[in-house]
């Protein structure tokens, strides 16, 4: 898929214990076909005081503050992932400027990266995230300057947070990104009824989980039928047939985050085992037979 | 293992009650009927509203759904939380993690400074399996040793064994101070610890050389608590859902890192202090 080979369709979305070499390297024993790491940025950030997480009845909402070591030092954690992992690595990277992601990007895959991922689509940390993402003139600088400075392939994760995701993913597209991930979280927040109080400390975050799928669902579909690259679909899977239905709307692949927590890294074995059989009893004979086949039934 | 939903619901919950403990702990009581199958070794996370949200060992959950935390005074957080009182709403989320696994035989238990909370939830259900339970706990003075007389109603003041490090009370030196003889006169089946990491690193390199089974509670720092931020990782463990208790076999893997770094708010590893 876009350059990249992977043993199975499914991969750890960003953000999920993506710091080491060693968690990463859990999740790929635990069947991902590929994993993304946590996202990076050009210098080290702390993120946001706790509450960080607000768990509601159908979804997680976050607001981490993108808290990261920095390139500088995470490139020690992508050459250790890099020797240590039997599957691809795409390391999520953000920026505050098209400067800034692209240096970021370089220094990920002089280090080792397979691939890269733009985070166009935070939706908690102002001037970065889906403040890029939002803006298609931007979006097109900050892709096509990656672009013209890294050989790898480059996925632009697009936030759902827009009037039309499909417009926002031909911009990606035009300015040359070879594979579109939908959706990162949707901007969401939760308040406390006795104390009054917004639970996050960032008051606004984003939410994840079951919750978000079919909007996810809707924006694969919406953006298979306006461009041509491959689709990394992402929201509330956790379970094979969800991510069945992801393929169907027109995803090559899916990236799973928030059900890793429920169900634990075997997460991947058990959604691609439900894949395969259902290909089988379907009988297809591959997944790209499904890729966008709910367009044409 | 999966995290239940329910548990990870932000409760409000007014404080029942507020003990000082030493001079710098306090143990806060409130309800929270979740929390309230607790087991020994797990952890919630308390919310200070408008403030910040903390982990906190579980010292004691009561079947009238009462539970208890004892809270040191480390930084802006918890003197926020030292200076609400009775009555005032504060936030729970849990319980999270595994717990301690209750062991018959004879039982060592050692504690350090508010480490010694889980052990006492512990020890108050490990004294009716246990043949002997031998109590080691290290403060700093004699001000700060915490729960004595909890510790000499649950497992006897003969089978107390205390130390400060400035020699106020009890033996001077460190918790780790009287194991060497202790574990050269007498054969233990487990042992169980909590408290700062060099200290539980010295006791697991004691345990290795005596041959001798330990479960072990590390400390991180914590913000999801579910095993999917990876800001507590301990190699490949996550100290929040893989943890906080830990066997010696489990620290064997992660020796280069286990009493030695920790990661930072920005996800560096930095040396432990």
């Amino acid at each position: 898929m876009a350059g990249l080979r992977l043993a199975n369709p499914t991969i750890l979305a960003s953000g999920i214990l993506g710091y080491s070499a060693e968690t990463l390297g859990s999740i790929v024993e635990g069947g991902a076909g590929a994993v993304v790491t946590k996202s990076v940025g050009l210098k080290p950030r702390n993120g946001y005081a706790n509450p960080t997480i607000a768990q509601t009845s159908c979804g997680l909402i976050n607001a981490m503050g993108l808290p990261n070591p920095g390139i500088g030092e995470f490139v020690k954690e992508i050459r250790e992932a890099k020797t240590a992992l039997n599957a691809p690595l795409i390391v999520s990277v953000y920026g505050f400027s098209t400067e800034e992601y692209a240096k970021v990007s370089k220094k990920a895959v002089d280090s080792g990266a397979d691939a890269i991922e733009l985070n166009v689509s935070c939706p908690h940390v102002k001037e970065t995230g889906s403040e890029i993402g939002q803006n298609p003139k931007i979006l097109k600088e900050v892709v096509e300057k990656v672009k013209a400075t890294v050989d790898k392939p480059v996925f632009v994760k697009l936030s759902p947070n827009v009037t039309s995701i499909a417009e926002t993913a031909e911009a990606a597209v035009k300015a040359g990104a070879d594979a579109i991930t939908a959706i990162n979280t949707v901007k969401a927040m939760a308040i406390d009824t006795e104390t009054t109080m917004p639970i996050l400390s960032n008051k606004i975050g984003g939410l994840s989980g079951p919750a978000i799928k079919p909007i996810a669902v809707r924006c694969v579909y919406e953006i298979y039928e306006q461009v041509k690259v491959p689709i990394v679909g992402c929201g509330g899977i956790t379970n094979w047939r969800d991510a069945v239905e992801f393929l169907l709307a027109g995803a090559t692949a899916v990236q799973i985050g928030t059900a890793v927590a429920l169900k634990g890294p075997n997460i991947f074995k058990a959604v691609n085992q439900g894949i395969d059989a259902y290909l089988k009893r379907k009988g297809f004979r591959s997944v790209e037979e499904i890729v966008g086949l709910s367009h044409r039934s | 293992m999966a995290y239940r939903i329910a548990a990870n619901q932000l409760r409000t919950t007014r404080i029942l009650s507020v003990k000082t403990e030493s001079p710098t702990v306090k143990t806060f009581t409130f309800k929270d009927k979740v929390c309230t199958r607790a087991k020994p070794g797990q952890f919630l996370m308390l919310w200070i509203p408008g403030v910040d949200e903390i982990p906190l060992s579980i010292l004691d959950a009561k079947e009238d759904s009462a539970v208890s935390v004892a809270v040191k005074k480390v930084g802006e957080a918890t003197q926020a939380l030292h200076n609400k009182k009775t009555g005032e709403i504060i936030g729970i989320r849990g319980p999270f993690g595994n717990s301690f696994t209750l062991k018959e035989g004879k039982i060592l238990m050692v504690g350090g400074g508010t480490g010694t909370a889980p052990l006492l939830f512990l020890a108050k259900k490990s004294a009716s399996k246990a043949t002997k339970l031998v109590f080691v706990i290290g403060a700093k003075t004699k001000e700060e040793l915490l729960f004595i007389d909890k510790l000499e109603e649950t497992c006897s003041k003969d089978n107390l064994i205390t130390t400060t490090e400035d020699g106020s009370y009890g033996i001077k030196g460190l918790a780790t101070t009287p194991l060497e003889r202790l574990l050269a006169k007498e054969r233990f089946d487990v042992i169980y610890t909590c408290g700062p990491e060099q200290m539980i690193r010295k006791i697991f390199d004691l345990a290795e050389k005596h041959g001798i089974a330990l479960e072990a509670s590390l400390e991180r720092l914590m913000r999801c608590a579910i095993g999917l931020c990876g800001s507590c990782a301990v190699g490949r463990y996550r100290v929040c859902r893989d943890g906080p208790v830990f066997t010696a076999s489990q620290l064997r893997e992660v020796k280069s890192e286990f009493g030695i770094s920790k990661r930072d708010f920005d996800g560096k590893r930095i040396p432990l202090e």
